[in-house]
């Protein structure tokens, strides 16, 4: 029977399991924890809580899978009017290191229509293949067509790992895809590696909505399935002398279930994605209308302004400025953070900022594991003094 | 019709601490509440209920028994019935095995011409339950739904906000629709509601009532597992711009020189 196990020997009796436990399971009986299996919901939050590790999720003895005859990195290389996207030349970067360790090919899906000439760039960008699928069906980016092909392509191909970029569409897609191949998928990874010893994927994303980061596998069902944020991983320095093998896929119908009956360009909102200078605010800012003095410090270092999860939550400020796993992923010059106390969520979308100034009241934030410059105090008293020092010059 | 609407009961609080001293985790003690991004996809099956008489409106949701509560809270917001599925067999699933389970509970109640799901749920932020559910029931799907779709004969007409543009789409039904937060104003519990919902019956179905195959359930039916938890890496230890608030300002204005982002 699967399950919650406690190793006696290595318990201590510290109780830490069982007040972490969100469900009740766990009760101390005789100074060890005793597990009530009709309340745990396997959640796993007591494991990391357990400081003698004595705590584990036992599962069954998996049926004998054929996972060994899969090989190969697949990349999802998702292109728009005509270019691939960042993204898919960030997965074939990170791709191409993990294919070397392994010792196996990369290969990048390409759908579309009339795209054949972006075989080229992908294979500069690090694949060794490109499997092209290039038809009607492909014009639009809509998931039942998308996901017919690959899925196609997998069951002839056998792909050990497939990745996707957590783009809208990759979002749509991918897990449409993991559904119908009966296997897992990982999202939002921060980091993929490859396990020396097993050769598993190890997928590392922020878990349990706080400040805890969670590796991930896929020990059994193939293929090993994640999506990777744009932004977070590099891109190869295209080499243009690179060569490998275009493989055409065979046609697929369009699915008519689903018409796109027209697109408008979303009205240009100035993404932070690309802004040089940000200034970001957090809960810590106060009140909604201290914002304004956000938005006049970011005014006047010619940058854009950030805010942190919660801030949208209370509804003060748009989802198109969120920083964050959720929200967008930025890389500027100078990131300011004003009372921004930095869940791992939030950390794992700043990671390419150059140079970090947080400010927080709490000196214990973990914002500051991410700062160059940290900055002890009240938010709002720090900004306005900031105001008028740069309004001196 | 039948609009059936995915739920789930989440943390009410999504903070886990890090206790300083023991370096264990502290989870904020918070009531259970509904997934807030599914509140925008209760609040649209309700008016899509209210504006045709055909549809029929039920509540879906996998948790542990008090998970009813959820549900009948739903209901207090205009849901004709809820439907908790709640078996031990369920616990532990990944999203593969929760999609797999909710689509034997859509199976179970005859199906569904529209299913909506919330963008994610706040505690696991994968965003995966939508498109897996839709894949396992052999339907299209659509994410990011962001206006209120209008049902006309066999189809659903929505608009979508993708990277770059607004879409509109012709589905045939059924579907389902993953809608973004703010697509309505989510009403709250009516005292009417509220009364009604205590009478309410809330049916409880486990894994033998669904005739689903206990080994692509809970734990059994995932194929993702966590392997290990960590702390995230720290970067190097930042510098202390100390003093009071006039000396910090002065502190960080010189940084801010010093890296040329001064507007002058």
């Amino acid at each position: 029977m699967p399950g919650l196990a406690v190793d006696p020997a290595a318990c201590t009796g510290c109780g830490a399991c069982v007040r972490v436990c969100p469900s009740g399971a766990l009760q101390m009986r005789e100074n060890r924890p005793v597990v009530d299996a009709a309340l745990c919901r396997l959640c796993g939050l007591c494991i990391p809580a357990c400081r003698a590790a004595a705590l584990s999720i036992v599962r069954d003895a998996p049926a004998a899978a054929a996972a060994t005859e899969c090989c190969g990195i697949w990349v999802f290389a998702e292109q728009q009017g005509g270019e691939p996207l960042p993204v898919a030349f960030e997965l074939l970067g990170r791709g191409r290191a993990l294919a070397d360790a392994k010792g196996c090919k990369l290969t990048a899906v390409l759908l579309g229509h009339g795209v054949s000439d972006l075989a080229a760039p992908l294979i500069a960008g690090g694949a060794d293949r490109v499997l092209l699928g290039d038809a009607p069906a492909f014009r639009h980016a809509l998931e039942l067509a998308c996901a017919e092909a690959v899925c196609r392509a997998v069951a002839a191909h056998r792909p050990e790992i497939l990745l996707f970029g957590a783009t809208a569409f990759g979002r749509s897609l991918a897990p449409r895809v993991a559904a119908r191949l009966g296997t897992g998928l990982t999202a939002d990874c921060t980091e993929l590696a490859v396990d020396c010893a097993t050769g598993l994927l190890l997928q590392t994303r922020p878990a349990f909505g706080g400040n805890l980061m969670a590796t991930i596998l896929t020990e059994h069902a193939r293929p090993q399935m994640a999506t990777v944020r744009p932004g977070v991983m590099r891109p190869l320095q295209p080499d243009p002398a690179r060569t490998g093998e275009v493989l055409r896929l065979p046609d697929t119908a369009p699915d008519r279930r689903v018409q796109l009956l027209r697109a408008a360009p979303q009205p240009p909102a100035a993404s932070i994605a690309d802004a040089e200078i940000i200034v970001s605010a957090g809960r810590g800012i106060g009140s909604r209308g201290n914002l304004a003095l956000v938005h006049r410090l970011a005014e006047r270092l010619g940058g854009a302004v950030g805010v942190s999860r919660p801030l949208v939550d209370l509804g003060w400020a748009d989802y198109r400025h969120q920083v964050g796993q959720t929200g967008l992923s930025v890389a500027p010059r100078l990131l300011i953070t004003l009372g921004v106390s930095g869940a791992v969520q939030h950390l794992a979308g700043i990671g390419g900022a150059q140079t970090v100034v947080a400010v927080n009241t709490d000196p214990d934030a973990p914002i500051f594991s991410a700062a160059h410059y940290k900055v002890v105090g009240d938010s709002l008293e720090v900004l306005t003094a900031l105001l008028a020092a740069l309004d001196r010059r | 019709m039948r609009i059936v609407v995915c739920v789930k009961q989440v943390p009410g609080s999504s903070e886990v601490r890090l206790d300083p001293v023991t370096h264990t985790i502290v989870r904020e003690g918070a009531a259970a509440i509904l997934n807030p991004f599914d509140a925008f996809a209760v609040e649209l099956a309700v008016q899509l209920g209210e504006a045709h008489a055909d549809v029929e409106t039920v509540a879906l949701s996998m948790g542990i028994p008090a998970a009813a509560d959820l549900l009948r809270d739903v209901v207090a917001r205009g849901i004709g019935r809820g439907v908790l599925l709640s078996d031990r067999a369920f616990a532990g699933a990944d999203t593969l095995a929760t999609s797999y389970t909710l689509a034997r509970g859509i199976e179970a109640l005859g199906g569904a011409g529209l299913v909506l799901c919330g963008k994610m749920a706040t505690d696991g932020d994968t965003g995966q339950i939508g498109p897996e559910l839709a894949e396992h029931l052999g339907i299209p799907h659509v994410t990011d739904v962001c206006a209120v779709p209008e049902l006309v004969g066999g189809y659903v007409r929505v608009r979508r906000q993708t990277d770059t543009e607004i879409q509109e789409l012709r589905v045939r039904l059924p579907a389902l629709l993953c809608v973004c937060k703010d697509i309505n104003d989510p009403r709250m519990p009516s005292l009417r509601g509220i009364r009604g919902s205590l009478a309410a019956d809330i049916a409880r179905w486990n894994c033998a009532d669904l005739a689903a195959d206990p080994a692509r359930c809970g734990l059994s039916g995932s194929p993702t597992q966590v392997k290990r938890t960590f702390l995230p890496q720290r970067r190097s230890l930042a510098v202390t711009l100390g003093g009071g608030a006039d000396e910090q300002a002065e502190a960080i204005a010189a940084v801010i020189r010093e890296v040329g982002a001064c507007r002058d």
